[in-house]
């Protein structure tokens, strides 16, 4: 056994009572603290994406003392923006059958059942407000001639439920987020520290109590002190080198909480979103998404045996088609490719194509409802998807492990809370298209602001300091290695191995595979890498190679829980665990838990935190 | 393909700079710029010479992080196009380009490429936003909004926030950025409680952060990746008579 299993975990803030009524409950239960002690109390946030940001700028109008940091030169610029799509809520401005408990109920479906039904149930209420807070703080969704809001259907979704600004939802949201952050900043409750990166947390007498950061532009090291800490670094896409994250995005804030003891859940359960644009070749540094939604229009074929089109969605999928969820499509995909079949460079994708609409619809409205994304399409790749059909295959592109958080969202050391992707809380084992921008604000604007009050109803507590030594070591160390390697080529291989081994398809043999290879080039790693320049100013390599050597250690656990969880479910596919006809075969009665490891320095300690449904009934996900 | 570099190295923020020349050979069409510079990084790193510094993020033209000026244009000669998604088959085997940072007295360059905008953001903390408490929104769809100007302030919003209008521009003004989004603003129903203080507000604060006037070149808009209109210039120019006659 690689693992040790521990005790399981228990989940103990979320209160009894029929699910409807169990968050109005909690924010009753939860103390409160006075306005003018707010001003005692500081808080740190990590990351100023949607839950970031909008954590940030809420607790600074709360009268908090709120310290704020992101790696980027502003905090606008968080990954957040680069959504495409929408934001889901249950408006039901349609009145096409839309409520509070059909988008929970679409959720807890939609992630595989492998997410807690309390949390996903409260996200859903918290839906409806977000609309109205984004709608007053000037974020210019689309509207209908009539200038109510317009919505539509997203995900295979059987309603029209996304909120939408073209295909720029997610600019617009954290730019909304990001002005109430700038107001605050302004008032003085929030301090900004842009390029600054966290690389340690401080833990005093059982209690998160700050972070150690690095400032990017002078490379100072300082231990920062605060009564709670809050970390909104979203995910971890980045392990696998090539994904649609941004450059900069890593694992590092987590990964180090995890290491001071916060439990780190269903580290496997990875998104691979089906249609992004393919790699051209080895110089390529990250993926491209386009968009979900142009599966409402476009067909999906590879050039059959005979000759024919071969439409493999609709032929395998007859009943939704080319609108078959996120991972059945992905995997469908990497089938057709795998047997030979695929198009492009090294065969490595399918064409989706939008000839046949083009033809009913004319090309007009394709471009009206298409136009930007046909734009970036030529951009990138220089054809013209007008003429010739795109090429597209699977990239990573969303991670729903991350931080174990109970129902406060408040990690297993006390004071640490995680919030938006960095924690694992909503989306089980797969995520639904519009709900990762519904998650990061639920959580940064309503449920921390609402919780944390009840941890720091209990502080301030007694001053303490820490030492910056470990973490300048570190930094040291691997500026001294001064090997023959660069830091990108290790994370290239690395995110090889993590593709081929722990992607689309997972077996016990390539797991176990994986593990070795890990493990072998992460020796390598610590002995060979080379790192050019100094700790004392602006360092790239330095800032890069220290976020790769973390990827390292997650990707052994990533591995490790993909090849525990013997059963497929939602993003997770093992290949011994599928139905006669290829379909992924859930295995509830020895899984229906969430995976959350300790780390020890040895052997990692699964704890599970076993997952109960008493308002949905777990059934097998059928699209045929 | 072969490629000639010259690159802006400046080593901090007092030391000076100077223009270096780089070859690479082995170059994809397909390649971006920015994968370019890796490459370059990458045979830099293994010879043990420092990598060039500088700013990129998402890479797909929304984020706002790159800032090059490449050939003469900020990021480089492709219209609406942000210098991560400009790729090396606009170019020609054996051409030289030039890659320098954003200068502007508002912008210090703080190492090679790489250049401080904290300025911009300064603008927007001004009063760059609408003041609504969390918690304090009514039901969203009370205040309908008329299509064209949702529209209009949605143009207005997509501005990335990147300052290639103040690198493209003889003044070194951040005006295009501020209109922006005082237009984005000024268009909505919800922004007109705020609207003659936030524009005063924000002018303030960028004539305060060392940006320079406007004289309508035209400059900005021409390398806006977004294509944001000098209209919003004009816009913002008559919220500020209003807002002075008001006070």
């Amino acid at each position: 056994m690689r693992y040790v299993e521990g005790a399981p975990v228990r989940e103990e803030k979320t209160p009894a009572g029929p699910l409807e009524d169990r968050w109005e409950s909690r924010r009753f239960t939860a103390r409160l603290v006075n306005p003018a002690n707010r001003r005692k109390l500081t808080v740190i946030v990590v990351g100023t994406g949607l839950a970031g940001g909008s954590a940030a700028a809420t607790l600074g109008e709360l009268g908090y003392r709120v310290k704020s940091y992101c790696y980027q030169d502003s905090p606008r610029r968080a990954h957040s923006i680069a959504a495409q799509g929408g934001i889901n809520a249950a408006k039901n401005y349609r009145n096409d059958g839309d409520s509070v408990h059909r988008l929970f109920y679409d959720t807890v479906k939609g992630g595989d059942f492998r997410s807690r039904e309390s949390n996903v149930y409260r996200l859903a209420q918290l839906s409806l407000g977000i609309i109205d807070q984004a709608v007053a703080q000037g974020v210019p969704f689309a509207r209908e001639y009539g200038g109510l809001l317009d919505t539509r259907s997203f995900g295979g979704a059987q309603v029209s439920r996304t909120f939408y600004a073209r295909g720029q939802t997610g600019q617009q949201l954290l730019l909304g987020a990001y002005q109430a952050l700038q107001r605050q900043i302004r008032l003085g409750t929030v301090q900004m520290h842009a390029r600054h990166e966290m690389l340690d947390l401080i833990v005093a007498a059982g209690r998160a109590r700050g972070i150690i950061v690095r400032d990017l532009v002078t490379g100072r090291l300082s231990a920062e002190y605060a009564d709670a800490v809050v970390l909104a670094t979203g995910g971890y896409g980045n392990v696998f080198y090539l994904s649609t994250n941004a450059k900069g995005c890593n694992v590092t804030a987590t990964w180090r909480a995890h290491r001071r003891g916060a439990l780190f859940a269903n580290p496997c359960f990875t998104q691979i979103h089906p249609t992004c644009v393919p790699a051209t070749g080895a110089h390529q540094s990250k993926l491209t998404l386009m968009s979900e939604s142009l599966r409402n229009d476009a067909r999906v074929w590879v050039p059959g045996p005979d000759g024919q089109r071969d439409y493999f969605l609709e032929r395998m999928y007859p009943a939704f088609g080319n609108l078959v969820p996120r991972d059945i499509a992905s995997r469908a995909v990497k089938a057709v490719c795998d047997a030979g079949h695929g198009v492009g460079p090294g065969g490595l994708g399918v064409y989706l194509d939008f000839v046949d609409a083009i033809g009913r619809l004319g090309r007009d409205v394709i471009e009206d409802r298409y136009g930007n994304l046909f734009e970036m399409y030529q951009r990138i790749t220089g054809e013209d998807p007008y003429e010739a059909p795109m090429r597209i295959y699977p990239a990573v592109h969303y991670t729903m492990g991350g931080l174990w958080v109970d129902y406060d969202l408040a990690a297993t050391i006390a004071g640490l809370f995680v919030i938006g992707e960095a924690n694992f809380s909503d989306h089980g084992a797969n995520r639904l298209g519009a709900s990762a921008l519904m998650q990061g604000l639920a959580d940064g604007y309503f449920i921390l602001p609402a919780t944390i009050g009840d941890y720091l109803a209990d502080g301030p507590f007694e001053p303490v300091t820490a030492s910056t030594a470990q973490v300048a070591d570190r930094l040291a160390k691997l500026l001294a290695v001064q090997g023959k390697r660069t830091v990108d080529s290790f994370h290239r291989e690395l995110g090889r191995i993590m593709w081929e081994h722990c992607g689309m398809e997972r077996t016990d043999a390539g797991l176990r595979k994986a593990l070795e290879l890990v493990a072998g080039l992460k020796e390598e790693f610590w002995r060979n890498v080379n790192v050019p320049g100094s700790a004392g100013d602006l360092n790239q390599s330095l800032e890069r190679v220290g976020r790769v050597a973390d990827f390292f250690e997650l990707a052994e656990l990533m591995c490790l829980d993909a090849l525990h969880r013997t059963e497929s479910c939602g993003g997770h596919f093992r290949a011994e665990s599928q139905t006669p006809d290829g379909e992924a075969l859930r295995d509830d009665h020895n899984f229906g838990y969430v995976a959350a490891w300790e780390h020890t320095g040895g052997k990692p300690v699964l704890h599970k935190e076993t997952l109960v449904f008493e308002s949905v009934h777990p059934s097998a996900r059928n699209y045929k | 393909m072969r490629l000639k570099l010259r690159i802006w190295r400046q080593s901090g923020p007092w030391a000076r700079g100077a223009m270096v020349a780089y070859e690479i050979g082995g170059v994809s069409p397909d390649m971006s710029l920015l994968e370019l510079l890796d490459v370059l990084n990458e045979q830099l790193a293994a010879q043990g010479l420092e990598p060039v510094a500088f700013d990129h993020d998402c890479r797909e033209g929304i984020c706002g992080m790159c800032s090059l000026v490449i050939n003469g244009t900020p990021h480089g000669p492709r219209k609406a196009t942000t210098a991560c998604q400009l790729h090396l088959r606009h170019f020609a085997d054996g051409d030289t380009i030039d890659v320098e940072p954003w200068r502007a007295k508002a912008f210090p360059v703080v190492k090679d490429l790489v250049v401080d905008r904290s300025s911009l953001d300064r603008i927007i903390a001004a009063g760059g936003y609408i003041c609504a408490p969390t918690g304090s929104a009514p039901e969203a769809n009370t205040l309908p909004v008329p299509k064209p100007d949702a529209d209009t302030a949605f143009e207005a919003a997509t501005c990335i926030g990147c300052g290639a209008c103040v690198a493209a521009c003889p003044n070194g003004s951040a005006m295009l950025f501020t209109a922006a989004k005082v237009t984005h603003l000024g268009q909505l129903p919800q922004g007109q409680p705020e609207r003659a203080g936030r524009v005063l507000d924000m002018v303030h604060a960028h004539d305060e952060a060392g940006f320079g006037g406007c004289s309508h070149t035209g400059e900005c808009t021409a390398v806006c990746p977004k294509g944001i209109g000098l209209d919003v210039i004009a816009q913002l120019n008559r919220d500020y008579r209003h807002a002075l006659r008001k006070r």
